[in-house]
């Protein structure tokens, strides 16, 4: 097993680690495109596009540290929506951070975290970076706050598009509004120029899905994507991402506390509480025959069991 | 010509005067625009309250400027000491005085120095150039590095140069500053002779013609270098003494300011994106912090605006500190209201410009 310090972004790592990035871009830019080529078999149902295996967390706490995931093991395929269940603390958040290699200073990690075949885990910073945002993106819980309210759309969505694919401005704008297109943003060209908080709620994660989705990644961790969201316009995201999943062939990492969302579009269904994976199968059959305690537990706990 | 917009030349453009359309759409369209002019209309009305306020509290100062002014033998005599009242116009009752300071001020009257027997307006012309010059090259000298500092300070969080900057604000914010005038001033010019003396230049060059009353400016734009550098010399100490305060402050703001945004969803996902680290700090990171950084720089800048009484008297600075102080111990009342004037006027300025700025950067505000 590997131990890993994982880099500290919040430290002075983001500046330092900097200088030297620009020399060394083109050259993750490169391996990238060959992991990019090997995509072609995303047909196959049994490829594991990105496998966590045995995974351990350690925070810095009060008195030493505090062990936060216990041995998580997950697989996602691609074209499929892993749903990732369990009440607040049980590490499922940790988890999707864990993958892009967000963890908070001072993390200790050990086991894998293998994106076609690369640990993740032990991948330098600079590596990592370039992976981050385009082959593995994340979107978050609210977007309220997860969109920058200074920032245009068009900045927002542009920026990584720019730095990742190289695009021009141009190019990178047309891209941005066929992304806004293809979420259902209404004129989606004079979108680009416009605020956050010009946008309801379920515009605003519509828009953060097209800013996660923007640089084509192979997975997409989706940090409680609706729960911040009116239940009327849960419906419509999570039909946009399951669409979106098919279409693109991602694989999806939906964590959610909400059986109802993970009974709506997952495919698997993992159970996890205190920091262990307690359950993993098909969603019908985790949803139905639950053989845990604690999945029955929750789903005894869903006010619209009968539905199920 | 089409018919329809014959028609709407012939009603004198009712529904869309052409000769308004242009900026009503301007104003309509950006909300910058409206949001400007809105801060520039108030800005106005509130210069109009800082009159009033002003000459109500000059008069309300316990002292008697005829006192003040005539002499002694002259007090005596009920008869010159009326006719001083009537010829001020100070046996009139306040709002006719204050009517009539209104109505002068519209023509840029601001009364006669009774010391220096000068228009008011000229002594300010010459010592609001002096202190803009100190207060603008210590604020930007300020922000500069307090704001590195603070983004330093925060990225190394509770390491070593954390602990070191936090020292060296909190010296920054404690140290008086007329003794750091007063030390600096021993230590640079009498002990080590590095820095020229008092003033604003060298006693053997004459001030550079008159453009923006800024020495340094005036002495670069007539190309008279050696005025320039002497000007740039005498400017170094007062400013470098007035900057470890506003250093101190700005530094302790940046660094909290930072941190902060620093645990925003929106900076955790900026790093999702895979943005290198310089992006996400200049372009994600700063732009949140620097708002309430903005807000405390323009209040820095207005207090050394509005006159460093003591470091213009240490460093024999003839700014608007130095006018003030000679002012209200004379009892000059009309320089008095003028220096009033003056800072109502800048803390006005200076806050409206902290509103546009904020406007400028944070989109949310334009619309309030």
């Amino acid at each position: 097993m590997t131990t890993t310090e994982t880099p500290e972004e919040a430290g002075g790592g983001t500046a330092a680690a900097d200088s030297g990035i620009a020399a060394a871009d083109s050259g993750t830019a490169a391996n990238e495109g060959g992991i990019a080529a090997t995509g072609g078999g995303t047909a196959e149902k049994g490829a594991a596009v990105l496998e966590i295996s045995g995974l351990t967390l350690d925070l810095p706490a009060e008195d030493g540290t505090k062990r936060i995931l216990h041995g998580v093991d997950l697989t996602l395929r691609p074209g499929r929506i892993h749903g990732l269940a369990g009440e607040s603390g049980s590490g499922k958040t940790m988890t999707g951070f864990a993958v892009l290699g967000l963890l908070p200073p001072g993390a200790r990690t050990t086991g894998r975290i293998a994106f076609e075949g690369t640990d993740l885990l032990t991948l330098p910073p600079r590596q990592l970076g370039a992976l981050r945002g385009r082959a593995v993106s994340m979107m978050f819980q609210d977007p309220s706050t997860s969109l920058h309210p200074m920032l245009t759309i068009g900045r927002q969505l542009t920026d990584h598009l720019r730095h990742h694919l190289k695009l021009d401005r141009k190019a990178a704008r047309a891209r941005a509004a066929e992304l806004l297109g293809q979420v259902r943003i209404p004129n989606p060209l004079e979108a680009l120029g416009r605020y956050p908080h010009q946008f309801s709620g379920g515009m605003r994660q519509r828009i953060a899905i097209a800013i996660a989705l923007a640089c084509e990644p192979k997975v997409l961790i989706a940090d409680e994507p609706t729960t911040a969201l009116d239940v009327t316009v849960q419906a419509g995201v999570l039909r946009l991402l399951r669409g979106l999943c098919d279409d693109l062939g991602l694989a999806v990492l939906l964590v959610t506390h909400d059986l109802g969302v993970m009974s709506a579009i997952a495919d698997e269904v993992s159970v996890m509480r205190h920091g262990r994976v307690v359950e993993t199968g098909p969603r019908g059959r985790v949803l139905t025959e639950p053989h845990h305690e604690y999945t029955r537990t929750l789903l005894d706990a869903l006010p619209g069991r009968s539905t199920v | 010509m089409s018919p329809r917009s014959a028609a709407s030349e012939a009603t004198g453009g009712r529904l869309r005067p052409p000769a308004r359309g242009p900026r009503a759409g301007l104003l309509r369209r950006h909300p910058l625009a409206r949001f400007l002019l809105r801060r520039t209309l108030t800005a106005a009305l509130l210069a109009l309250g800082v009159t009033l306020v002003t000459f109500v509290l000059t008069n309300l100062v316990p002292g008697d400027p005829a006192a003040a002014n005539l002499g002694q033998r002259a007090i005596g005599d009920p008869a010159i000491v009326a006719q001083f009242r009537h010829q001020h116009g100070l046996d009139k009752p306040l709002p006719v005085q204050y009517a009539t300071y209104l109505g002068n001020l519209f023509h840029g009257d601001l009364g006669e120095s009774q010391q220096s027997h000068q228009p008011v307006l000229t002594d300010l012309g010459t010592a609001v150039p002096a202190t803009l010059e100190l207060a603008g090259a210590a604020i930007v000298v300020s922000l500069v590095v307090g704001v590195a500092f603070g983004v330093v300070a925060a990225l190394r969080r509770d390491r070593f140069t954390d602990q070191l900057l936090r020292v060296v604000s909190l010296l920054g914010v404690s140290v008086p500053t007329f003794w750091l005038a007063l030390l600096a001033f021993y230590l640079f010019f009498y002990k080590f002779g590095i820095a020229p003396g008092s003033g604003r230049i060298a006693p053997e060059f004459a001030p550079p013609p008159d453009v923006t009353g800024l020495y340094t400016v005036d002495a670069a734009l007539a190309g008279q270098w050696p005025v320039f550098w002497s000007a740039v010399g005498h400017l170094m100490l007062p400013a470098l003494v007035l900057t470890a305060y506003t250093v101190g402050l700005l530094t302790r703001f940046t660094r909290s300011a930072v941190l902060e945004v620093l645990g925003q969803d929106y900076v955790r996902a900026a790093r999702a994106k895979g943005l290198p680290g310089r992006t996400v700090l200049f372009h994600y990171v700063l732009r949140a912090a620097l708002v309430p950084v903005i807000t405390v720089a323009g209040l820095a800048f207005g207090a050394l605006l509005s006159g460093t009484v003591l470091v213009e008297s240490i460093f024999a600075w003839p700014g608007l500190g130095a006018y003030a102080y000679r002012s209200a111990t004379t009892l000059d009342l009309p320089a008095v209201m003028g220096v009033g004037l003056v800072v109502g006027i800048v803390y006005l300025t200076v806050n409206l410009a902290v509103d546009v700025l904020y406007g400028l950067i944070d989109p949310r505000v334009r619309v309030q």
